[in-house]
C-alpha cells in the first residue's frame, strides 16, 4: 500500500518536473497562430482535431456571410473588434492577405458574419490557453 | 454569399461555440459531451426564449 504510494507520488513528480521543461509558452503561441495545433503539439489528436474544426469552421462561415475583418480603430469600439480578429492568429492574417471579408456590413447576415468572425478568435484565445494549461499540468 | 436563416445562424454558434467550451472547460471526454450538450441547449433555448419575449414586447 505504502510503496504504491510512493510510486504514484514519484509518478506525479517526474509528470511535474518533465512539464516545466521547455519552452511552456509553445503550445499556447502555437494554439493561437494556428487553431488546434497548441493540442496537436501535445498529441490531443482528437481535442486539437475539434477544436480546429470549430473555430476555422466558425471564421470561414463569418467570412462565407460577408463578415468584416477589423483593420483599423475607426470608433472606440473597433478596439474591441479588432482583439477579437486578432484572436484568430494567422487565419487573419492569410484572410487579410487574400482581401477576404466585406469592406462594409450592408446587411444583417453580414452584422452576424462579423460577429462569429470576432468570436471565432475568442475561442480560439481560451482554446490556446486550454493548451497551455495542458502543458503546465494545471489540467490533464 | 451563405445567407442563413435566423434560427440556423443561432444553431450553427451554438455547435461551434459548445464544442469549444465543452473540451476546454472539462476534463475526462464524458463530461466535455455533457458540458457541451449543457451548452448547446442553453444557448439555442435562452434565444428561442427571448425571441418570444421580444415577440410579445413587440405587440
Amino acid at each position: 500500500m505504502a510503496t504504491a504510494q510512493n510510486n504514484n507520488a514519484a509518478t506525479r513528480q517526474g509528470k511535474e518536473q518533465e512539464s516545466r521543461q521547455g519552452f511552456v509558452y509553445l503550445p499556447l503561441l502555437v494554439g493561437w497562430l494556428v487553431p488546434g495545433a497548441g493540442h496537436f503539439l501535445l498529441r490531443k489528436w482528437g481535442r486539437g482535431a475539434f477544436l480546429s474544426a470549430s473555430i476555422v469552421g466558425m471564421f470561414a462561415v463569418g467570412l462565407a456571410m460577408q463578415g468584416m475583418l477589423f483593420t483599423g480603430v475607426h470608433q472606440i469600439l473597433d478596439v474591441l473588434g479588432l482583439a477579437g480578429d486578432l484572436g484568430n492568429g494567422l487565419l487573419y492574417v492569410a484572410a487579410q492577405l487574400l482581401g477576404l471579408g466585406a469592406d462594409q456590413v450592408r446587411v444583417t447576415t453580414a452584422d452576424y458574419g462579423t460577429r462569429f468572425i470576432v468570436v471565432a478568435g475568442l475561442l480560439n484565445v481560451i482554446a490556446a490557453v486550454d493548451a497551455h494549461n495542458l502543458r503546465t499540468g494545471r489540467k490533464s | 454569399m451563405f445567407k442563413p436563416s435566423h434560427f440556423a445562424a443561432v444553431v450553427l454558434f451554438a455547435l461551434f461555440a459548445s464544442v469549444v467550451f465543452g473540451i476546454t472547460m472539462r476534463e475526462t471526454p464524458r463530461r466535455m459531451l455533457h458540458y457541451g450538450i449543457y451548452c448547446f441547449v442553453l444557448f439555442v433555448g435562452s434565444a428561442v426564449a427571448l425571441s418570444w419575449v421580444m415577440f410579445f414586447i413587440a405587440r
